[in-house]
């Protein structure tokens, strides 16, 4: 039986290898990667929650896919500014993009 | 007439606004409108007299100027025995010297000018006059202040000119603070500013110690207004404008001001019997203090600046003894004399083409034969002559300090009227009579001018008699406060006053027209005394040294204070804030790596809290919850 732990187990594996993935990868898109990663682990939450302690309901879903939708609209907006960057300044690695201080 | 009395100061009001704002590049049209303005002013100010004299008794009307929660003040016209003898006194001499200026000033590029500030002037001080509370009274007082600045200004790009009104601007307001101290003080304890209705309620009021102290503090005003001693410093100085404006503002009207408010205010005074004694010994002071000082000066327009100063402390002398007739009659004498004497002066200052120093005159009488006849007339009244104006005027004065029993001030007063008598013929002999002192090509002055003096001449004679023992219903009858006055004809006080009178004339006349003894020779041997008048015993230099020293040395260490503590917390601040951000800007790598470590090592340190403390006992420990 695959009870609500194994759920949360898996979401917190998949959170933390997204935010593993932001951290370190220089890839401006493989850190986009990793923070779908990171949203899709909360959705894996959000949907395990609401099945249950609440089945009846469907309000985690709705989140879900509330959360897909913005996902979708950040992922479009992050490839733009991408090639944007590319554009400007021949490269996306993101140690590289550090004009941004003081 | 009396219902239109209101049209006497709006009139040259009128005249001023047509003046700056319409006709100011015609010359002539701006005098001709200045004028017009104040002679309508006179007519019907003479109008106003006329109906007085046959039904003397008090009016009063005006417009509500302001209505809130129980303050009510109103702009308005009060009509007595002084507002319309001081009504015909201003208007009158105002427009005889208006007239005298066409000649006076007709080359000045600043003509227009001159009459749009003449204009404001007559406004002001007409205002001043038909004020019904305090609160117009100070608003007026003010505006004569500023009409006074601005033509003692008149010659602005001179230096000492821009000087002069400023120092007389700056003194005057140092009076007039006692003065607004003192209506706020009154407002509280009466509630109200008209002065019919603090009449009404002073009644049981008299002499408390308040009612002492406001009144000094009014007092302090006219102090500065009317130049008393110790405020009288900026008057000499005022002589830096144009010569009508000395004879019209500092000397027969503004100046009298002061004059005026206490005897307005004299239901307030008669109650405080301490502030009336502060009065009379600041005036009696004043008296022989400038009388000295004239008898050393030799600039024409300062030994009759001096002069105005010293009788105007006899007006106070007046007031404070209990003559509010005496007072206000030798003010009136006074504004015609002193008038014509400073008109004549003007006119030997344009026949000597500026000459002022009374040194490089001499001999004038043969080249000036009108303005010398009128001058000796304005003497002989200053120096109160019988029958001269002066003499009436002085001598009811004298009488009132007797019959009041204060003898001191009475021969206070005596004393310098033997001084008055001496610097004006001192002045007389020296300037008027002789050889030429200098090379000087003198000219008889404009009939415009000559013929102003010859009227104000007639006056400078006559006008005693309105107040003479010889005329039943006369002055006293009109302007009293109380109960009518009448004048009684004292042989002995007549009597002495002409003895130091002549003893006045003749001492100046052996020393400066015969010279028994040289004036070199008296200069050397008193050289102490001569200095110290020269000097003007030195008030200007002690003023000078109390503003360079005391107030600039207190002001260096407010400066120091501000500069090194309030600057430095200031300062201090800033640096700070600046030393804190060099250190701290390094954590802003730009690098978003590191921001997202940041932010994941400072979620695990919260939830690393959050697992060791309970944060609901906290709050209750803390006394939120």
């Amino acid at each position: 039986m695959i009870s609500l732990t194994h759920y949360l187990v898996l979401a917190a594996v998949l959170f933390s290898i997204g935010l593993f993935g932001v951290i370190t990868k220089r890839n401006a898109i493989a850190i986009l990667m990793g923070i779908e990663l990171m949203l899709n682990a909360v959705n894996i939450n959000l949907v395990a929650f609401s099945r249950f302690i609440e089945p009846s309901d469907v309000v985690g879903q709705v989140f879900a896919v509330f959360i897909i939708v913005v996902a979708a609209a950040e992922v479009a907006v992050g490839l733009a500014i991408i090639i944007a960057l590319a554009r400007a300044r021949q490269t996306i690695d993101a140690e590289e993009l550090h004009l941004l201080k003081w | 007439m009396i219902e239109y009395a209101w049209l006497i100061p709006l009139l040259p009001l009128v005249s001023f606004a047509l003046i700056v704002f319409v006709t100011g590049r015609n010359r002539l049209l701006s005098a001709g409108i200045s004028i017009a303005a104040i002679a309508a002013s006179f007519v019907i100010a003479a109008g106003v007299g006329l109906e007085f004299l046959h039904n003397p008794e008090t009016v009063e009307y005006g417009l509500p100027w302001v209505d809130v929660l129980g303050l009510r003040v109103e702009m308005g016209v009060l009509l007595d025995g002084i507002s319309v003898l001081m009504l015909l006194i201003v208007t009158f001499i105002a427009t005889l010297i208006q007239i005298y200026s066409l000649g006076y000033m007709h080359e000045d590029p600043g003509f227009s000018r001159y009459y749009s500030y003449m204009s404001l002037f007559a406004f002001s001080m007409l205002g001043l006059v038909v004020a019904t509370n305090f609160l117009q009274l100070y608003i007026f007082f003010e505006l004569v202040g500023l009409a006074s600045y601005l033509l003692i200004g008149f010659w602005y790009e001179k230096h000492s000119a821009a000087e002069a009104a400023k120092k007389a601007f700056v003194t005057t307001r140092a009076g007039d603070f006692g003065l607004l101290l003192g209506i706020l003080i009154l407002f509280s304890l009466f509630g109200t500013f008209d002065f019919t209705e603090l009449a009404d309620r002073i009644a049981g009021f008299d002499n408390i110690p308040l009612l002492t102290l406001l009144t000094v503090l009014i007092f302090l005003g006219p102090v500065g207004k009317s130049a008393q001693v110790p405020l009288h410093v900026w008057l000499p100085d005022a002589m830096e404008g144009p010569t009508p404006v000395s004879a019209l503002i500092h000397a027969a009207t503004m100046v009298a001001a002061g004059v005026y408010l206490v005897a307005r205010t004299y239901f307030l005074f008669a109650n405080a019997p301490v502030a009336l004694t502060v009065v009379a010994w600041v005036g009696g002071i004043t008296a022989l203090f400038a009388a000295t000082i004239a008898t050393a000066q030799d600039d024409i327009k300062r030994v009759l600046a001096y002069s105005t100063i010293s009788q105007l402390g006899y007006m106070m002398l007046a007031l404070g003894v209990g003559g509010f007739t005496a007072s206000m009659f030798h003010l009136t004498t006074h504004a015609f004399f002193k008038a014509l004497l400073f008109l004549g002066a003007g006119s030997v200052i344009i026949g000597l083409h500026h000459k002022q120093n009374i040194w490089e005159m001499g001999g004038l009488y043969k080249k000036m034969p009108i303005t010398t006849v009128t001058f000796l007339v304005g003497s002989l009244a200053l120096a109160g002559l019988f029958p001269f104006a002066g003499f009436w005027s002085k001598d009811s004065i004298f009488a009132v300090a007797l019959e009041h029993g204060q003898v001191a001030l009475y021969w206070l007063a005596v004393a310098a009227a033997f001084l008055t008598a001496f610097y004006t013929f001192r002045l007389f002999f020296v300037a008027f009579m002789g050889r030429p002192r200098s090379d000087h090509h003198a000219v008889e002055s404009p009939p415009s001018m000559t013929g102003v003096l010859v009227i104000l001449a007639l006056f400078a004679i006559g006008v005693g008699f309105i107040g003479s023992p010889f005329i039943k219903e006369g002055f006293g009858h009109f302007i009293y406060f109380g109960k009518p006055h009448v004048e009684h004809l004292h042989m002995n006080i007549a009597l002495t006053s002409t003895a130091v009178t002549l003893a006045g004339i003749t001492l100046a006349w052996l020393v400066y027209s015969v010279r028994v003894t040289s004036f070199e020779t008296l200069s050397v041997a008193l050289k102490p005394a001569y200095l110290l008048l020269k000097n003007k015993y030195y008030i200007d230099e002690i003023y000078r040294w109390v503003g360079e020293r005391v107030v600039e040395g207190f002001g260096f260490v407010l400066q120091w204070f501000d500069r090194t503590i309030i600057d430095g917390v200031v300062n201090g601040t800033g640096t700070l804030t600046e030393a804190i951000g060099r250190r701290l800007r390094v954590v802003h790598t730009g690098d978003l790596q590191t921001y997202a470590l940041v932010i994941l090592s400072g979620v695990a340190l919260l939830f690393a809290i959050l697992a060791l403390v309970d944060p609901v006992k906290v709050l209750k420990l803390g006394g939120i919850l």
